[in-house]
């Protein structure tokens, strides 16, 4: 099935949930609304003509003012793709999980979580999975500041040895 | 301080206790655990002999290369992912290579394409022999380790007369490789084929075909196709399982359309079909079709300069792309956003041991501790390239 077509089926079903289409770009995308994401990836899935069993992969990143979450997916049995973005504000980070559709998202999300601090609602173990439990901040914003020390020892260069380094 | 123990209420409200249930023991596995094949965690409850649960703790490999790629130039982050899975760097350059020339749209050398195909082949079968050894030590056969690194350091003798390094190599740029192969060394891979071909018989007749090896293995950690699916198992780990799919097959990249090679799948020759004897021996399988291409490659090979096409200057437009490729662990998938500046906005790594080892929740319970350890062995896990 062609992306345009992916992209018609899930108009026709959740239609104000969907919000953007663009096919203009190297792999076509659908922007779906984020408090859908899990209806919409469980019709994706169970759907007899879409089937999209495997789930790539789950990238959160950081968009400025809003934070995203991309999804890519595959079929094993239709052979097709399609990319779903989705778009929350850095106030309130919330997403559905998806993890109950795949479990492929379990960690991925978690790792969206860890890195990035975008929170997924119905998770059932949302916890920090890369970085120490009592880790402060996201790493992978942008407007990210490493804390100076972790349980007394330093995370970053003392400006002294930055120039020692350089010298 | 607020109640910070760990014996909540609930453990003395039972209503019902079973006189024979005894208390479950906890047990780490690791961080510093051979069979953990790296710096991973498992915390096991177990029931005597028998695990209740298993939580894999990751990310003490952790070294922020995501963060790190945010401040790279292009060509600079080459040298970053050879360090995630550090057993098959070839085959981690050659996907982001990859992925950044779709970026750019650029089209590579033709010697440069054979020359990457032909090391990325070596380098996978330098990654299951790496397998081959340490599974081996797992399940308590000491030999097959000796055997297996004899012929992994002709193939990273190999590498290092063409890349000068013997374990993170930096050879595939964007754009092609870093030299043309020195004169002679394409005719030293020939030699070294015809040395390893029949070395695969020894493999199996001292493990493979082993009886105390398949009692180990044979019908242990039995992985559905469907679970594998779900869990977004790839490479041999999801082909053990029965499943057909092999991206150098279903979504072909580089050049690997013009190869005949077949994709190996576990068929439960000596159990169940996805049980770990299969996950194991499609790896052996494959050393054989890797065999294969590169000697099809060998016949193919033109002459011309592999640096023709490398970029001076690197410039990659405004755009993103997600690109998989067959690393000798599965799906290694590269999502890379660019807003045309001179570093990647992000670059995110899928790496294929991250999502093999999480189904390992799934199937641990029920199982022998010691079966675990055939289990996770089997998965073929790199902790360089789980915790990035």
């Amino acid at each position: 099935m062609e992306a345009k077509d992916i992209h018609q089926k899930l108009k026709d079903k959740f239609q104000d949930a969907i919000l953007e289409f663009n096919e203009e770009v190297l792999q076509p995308y659908v922007v779906v609304a984020p408090d859908k994401t899990d209806e919409i990836a469980e019709f994706l899935r169970d759907d007899a003509d879409l089937q999209f069993d495997y789930l790539n992969s789950v990238s959160g990143l950081d968009l400025g003012e809003n934070l995203g979450v991309v999804y890519h997916l595959y079929s094993m049995t239709k052979k097709h793709k399609i990319v779903i973005k989705t778009e929350v504000p850095k106030e309130k980070p919330d997403v559905k999980t998806v993890s109950h559709i795949w479990r492929t998202a379990d960690w991925h999300e978690r790792e969206a979580y860890d890195l990035l601090g975008i929170n997924f609602v119905n998770h059932p173990d949302l916890r920090r999975i890369l970085l120490p439990d009592d880790w402060e901040g996201h790493p992978l914003r942008k407007d990210y500041v490493p804390q100076e020390s972790w349980h007394g020892i330093p995370t970053t260069l003392k400006k002294e040895e930055k120039d020692d380094q350089q010298q | 301080m607020t109640n910070s123990n760990n014996f909540p209420e609930a453990r003395y409200e039972l209503v019902n206790p079973d006189p024979l249930k005894t208390d479950e023991y906890v047990l780490n596995m690791g961080p510093q655990h051979p069979s953990t094949h790296g710096v991973l965690r498992v915390l096991l409850k177990t029931d005597g002999e028998i695990i209740e649960s298993a939580t894999p703790y990751i990310g003490y490999l952790h070294r922020t290369f995501e963060k790190h790629a945010e401040y790279m130039t292009w060509p600079q982050i080459v040298p970053y992912v050879d360090r995630m899975d550090y057993l098959a760097s070839m085959n981690n350059d050659l996907g982001y290579a990859l992925a950044v020339e779709k970026l750019i749209g650029l089209e590579v050398n033709e010697r440069a394409q054979y020359l990457r195909v032909i090391v990325a082949e070596l380098n996978r079968i330098a990654s299951h022999l790496v397998f081959l050894g340490t599974y081996g030590l797992d399940v308590g056969a000491f030999t097959p380790f000796l055997y297996a690194f004899r012929e992994r350091e002709r193939i990273v003798d190999l590498f290092e007369e063409i890349s000068g390094a013997r374990l993170l190599y930096n050879y595939i740029w964007i754009g092609g490789v870093a030299w043309d192969a020195p004169e002679g060394w394409l005719d030293r891979v020939d030699d070294f084929l015809d040395y390893f071909n029949p070395k695969i018989k020894e493999y199996n007749d001292l493990l493979s075909y082993n009886k105390i090896f398949i009692e180990r293995t044979a019908n242990v950690g039995v992985i559905p196709a469907d679970l594998a699916i779900n869990y977004g198992l790839s490479g041999p780990s999801l082909r053990g399982s029965g499943v057909k799919f092999d991206l150098r097959k279903d979504d072909p990249y580089c050049i690997y359309d013009r190869f005949e090679f077949e994709a190996c799948v576990g068929s439960g020759l000596k159990g169940t079909v996805g049980d770990t004897w299969d996950r194991y021996f499609v790896r052996i399988q494959e050393m054989v079709e890797s065999v294969k291409i590169i000697r099809q490659a060998l016949k193919q090979i033109p002459d011309g300069d592999p640096k023709e096409t490398v970029p001076k200057n690197v410039r990659v437009p405004k755009g993103e792309i997600y690109f998989r490729s067959e690393t000798p662990r599965g799906e290694l998938g590269y999502y890379i956003v660019s807003n045309g500046g001179k570093n990647p906005v992000r670059v995110k790594v899928r790496a294929p041991a991250f999502s093999n080892l999480s189904i390992i929740q799934a199937i641990a319970p029920g199982l022998m501790v010691a079966d675990l350890v055939a289990t996770l062995g089997s998965l073929d896990i790199v902790l360089g390239e789980i915790d990035r």
